[in-house]
């Protein structure tokens, strides 16, 4: 198999879960840019959409205002934005175009649907009230895209490829979420327990849609900071966790170091964070700082992604 | 009696034979069925990607090929001589490049000017002496072919350099079967689905000497922005190989080599779909981001096959084109079955000035141009345009050859109006290696304005699926 081959299905699947991601932040933005704007001093919570998805910096180098058409365009449409939804798309399709031969036809044409629907949308034709229905669609088709991929590829290296594009983005969107609106959105110790900070723990649920299940799980409609964290960082019945994330780029590399009989480097890593994960205790986690713990994790996942990336001969 | 000569109804005087059973079908199919079956056609291709890119045209650079529905019909009989022509020009074409870059017979007879070859651009001095498996240089030429009447057929071009279109002869045919199964349950067509395992299999036999076991092959394309990258997808994928882009392969102590997951893996077979010049930037153009440098070395020391090799170009040449007859019948000492359209060279003075007095009824090409861009159709175009022509003819009339409009055979065509002719070529692929192989049928291009004579894709072409019916 091609170096660029294992490269192209890594960062396609990567895309579209970053797509995923994408369009499930703006949910919870639009959401909450519904709300009565009471909240002393929080009117900005488009900024906390930019932040948990990583734009900000480049937001602020377009725009001097922050609006919500502009985030909104910036994140769905731009294609100056390396993360918007449409950049997303484009980019998945296109290392799919270029690999068409390692995958299902149901795989491709899943995502080259998509996008050829996606790119024939006008901005402007998605007012603020067609919106949540529009996100809805984005992930529908993402989803759809991965139930394709689960259920009509071989268990080989072009199937493990694109696992671990797919949970080391998952990964990463989960811890950054849960940074930017622990560290960020949160910093007087005053604001715990208040109905401001239920309401934001409610948010990072939302965004990784698991406010149902959390109350389903822990048989509670209140959310705890202690709880919220343990049930995406270390909960293995989560599928947006880090550990359920780990688990699978674990197995995913452990294909491979079966198909291939040689492990390096990168197994070592994404082991060592398997086990940093399960032994993880929440006490001794806020104990030494939640943002502390999420900085680590999301520079060590960073780092697994290079060394495949080099081990694996991707261009 | 019609202008032209149409498959299906001839000259007017009725009915031909091998359409007997679409005429009963198109009775039959209401213009909702028309309509519907257009639409579904249409989703078909997109949803698979089956687009081809148009250079310079901004953001909706994929476009559609668009199909239709009504099929090309030749009789068994039709094609079995067709094919006795084409496998006799394939043949010639062969043995004249092997000639032309060893000992250069046919111009030492006399046959075609030196200055013919030498000065031309799509030689390639690089291959003189160079021996490839087999002694064969265009493994894959598609010949477009039209047609004029019941018996006339002539080559408008061969295409030797590395011709495409195959992927929609495919995908034109499982839409076909997809959109129509009664129609293939009512009669023998023969069929083309084969094709990936014979360009498969006429690539193993033509690996280098060096190789041992199976041969590994590859297809090296330019990339996603290529005009045919659909179809180098395709190929690649039918035929089990591995779809390459330049920097995916290296040459290391003679060898190639592709980069894997794993190891570096040794190539026998480079089918390439990438142009002479950008092949090698250390042998050709040096500013080539797309080729392997140092593959051409590997090449000549016969560790790799090119396919096509390197300097084909030459035998598809417009300036040689009007030569072939006699390079067809120098190399076979038959007499060529295939005719050529009659073809004045400007570069000759006699010629220019016959051209010029007749620029009006005339088709006037490039030497080296393609896809349908930079000619003149003196039948349809207007005063000024010809005017603007002739200043350009004059100014460099080498580069230019001239042939009559051809009164281009016709296909019922389904139009926004409705059935009507529309003319219509045909591209047959054939394959050279251990054997000539030759698909039934080909690809049949379809020009869809009224009265047009320009087929090309780039320029409002569509495809037909094109049936040799079985005896």
């Amino acid at each position: 198999m091609l170096g660029r081959t294992a490269g192209s299905q890594f960062w396609m699947s990567r895309y579209v879960e970053r797509a995923e991601n994408m369009a499930r932040l703006l949910e919870v933005g639009y959401r909450i840019s519904l709300m009565p704007g009471t909240i002393e001093g929080h009117r900005d919570d488009w900024r906390s959409t930019l932040l948990s998805s990583a734009c900000a910096y480049g937001y602020d180098r377009k725009y001097k205002e922050l609006t919500a058409e502009n985030v909104i365009n910036y994140l769905l449409f731009d294609l100056d934005n390396p993360s918007s939804i449409k950049t997303c798309l484009m980019t998945a399709r296109n290392n799919g175009r270029s690999v068409r031969t390692a995958m299902t036809r149901d795989v491709w044409e899943s995502i080259n649907s998509t996008w050829n629907e996606f790119a024939q949308i006008k901005p402007e034709t998605v007012s603020s009230a067609r919106l949540p229905e529009f996100l809805e669609w984005i992930r529908q088709r993402c989803m759809a895209f991965r139930g394709a991929l689960l259920g009509t590829m071989l268990r080989t290296d072009n199937y493990y490829f694109s696992q671990l594009g797919n949970f080391i983005e998952r990964a990463d969107s989960t811890a950054r979420i849960l940074d930017v609106k622990y560290y960020i959105l949160l910093p007087r110790p005053s604001d715990v327990g208040s109905d401001l900070d239920v309401q934001q723990w409610g948010q990072i649920l939302r965004s990784v849609s698991a406010h149902r299940s959390y109350r389903w799980f822990y048989r509670d409609s209140r959310y705890k900071p202690w709880l919220v964290s343990e049930f995406l960082i270390l909960r293995e019945e989560m599928p947006r966790s880090l550990r359920f994330s780990y688990q699978w780029i674990n197995t995913a590399l452990q294909g491979l170091s079966n198909l291939y009989g040689k492990s390096y480097e990168c197994h070592t890593i994404a082991e060592q964070t398997l086990a940093s994960l399960k032994q993880g205790d929440m006490d001794e986690i806020f104990r030494n700082g939640l943002h502390e713990f999420l900085q680590d994790f999301i520079t060590a996942n960073g780092k697994l992604s290079q060394s495949i990336a080099t081990t694996y001969h991707f261009p | 009696m019609s202008r032209y000569f149409d498959e299906m109804n001839g000259k007017g005087e009725g009915l031909r034979e091998p359409y007997a059973r679409i005429q009963n079908w198109l009775k039959g199919l209401g213009p909702d069925q028309v309509h519907k079956a257009l639409g579904d056609a249409e989703a078909i291709f997109r949803k698979q990607g089956i687009t081809f890119a148009v250079y310079g045209s901004g953001e909706a650079s994929e476009r559609l090929i668009p199909f239709d529905i009504v099929p090309r019909v030749f009789a068994a009989q039709e094609w079995r001589r067709l094919s006795l022509g084409i496998e006799q020009r394939v043949r010639a074409l062969n043995a004249f490049l092997h000639d032309i870059y060893h000992r250069q017979e046919i111009i030492r007879a006399g046959r075609i000017p030196r200055e013919a070859i030498i000065n031309n651009a799509a030689f390639v001095p690089e291959m003189m002496g160079l021996d490839p498996a087999r002694g064969i240089y265009s493994h894959i030429i598609g010949i477009d072919i039209v047609r004029t009447g019941d018996n006339d057929f002539h080559v408008l071009e061969d295409n030797c350099r590395t011709p495409s279109g195959v992927s929609y002869m495919l995908e034109d045919r499982e839409a076909m079967m997809y959109l129509f199964p009664q129609l293939f349950a009512q009669q023998r067509v023969a069929p083309v689905e084969h094709y990936p395992v014979m360009l498969r299999s006429t690539l193993e036999s033509v690996a280098p000497p060096a190789c041992k076991g199976e041969p590994v092959i590859v297809l090296l394309t330019p990339g996603i922005h290529n005009s045919a990258f659909f179809e180098h997808a395709f190929l690649a994928d039918e035929m089990g190989v591995e779809l390459c882009e330049g920097n995916d392969l290296f040459v290391s102590d003679g060898w190639l080599y592709m980069r894997t997951t794993q190891e570096p893996k040794k190539v026998d077979v480079v089918y390439r779909r990438i142009d002479d010049a950008y092949l090698d930037p250390l042998t050709f153009r040096p500013d080539s981001a797309l080729g392997v440098p140092g593959i051409f070395d590997v090449y000549r020391a016969g560790r790799v096959t090119l396919v096509n090799a390197p300097g084909t170009g030459l035998a598809d040449d417009k300036a040689i084109y009007s030569y072939i007859p006699d390079v067809v019948e120098f190399y076979t000492g038959e007499r060529p079955l295939l005719k050529n359209v009659p073809t004045w060279r400007c570069a000759e003075a006699d010629s220019l000035a016959y051209v010029l007095d007749h620029l009006a009824e005339l088709v006037v090409k490039e030497v080296h141009g393609s896809g349908g861009y930079g000619m003149l159709v003196g039948p349809t175009s207007s005063k000024a345009e010809i005017e603007a022509f002739r200043a350009k003819l004059k100014a460099n009339a080498r580069n230019y050859i001239a042939q009559p409009t051809l009164a281009l055979s016709t296909v019922p065509t389904f139009a926004a109006q409705g059935l009507a002719p529309r003319h219509v070529d045909l591209r047959p692929f054939v394959l050279s290696g251990d054997k000539i192989r030759i698909t039934p049928g080909g690809l049949t291009r379809v020009a869809l304005k009224e009265g047009s004579l320009v087929v090309n894709s780039s320029q409002g072409g569509g495809t037909k699926d094109t049936w040799v019916l079985e005896d």
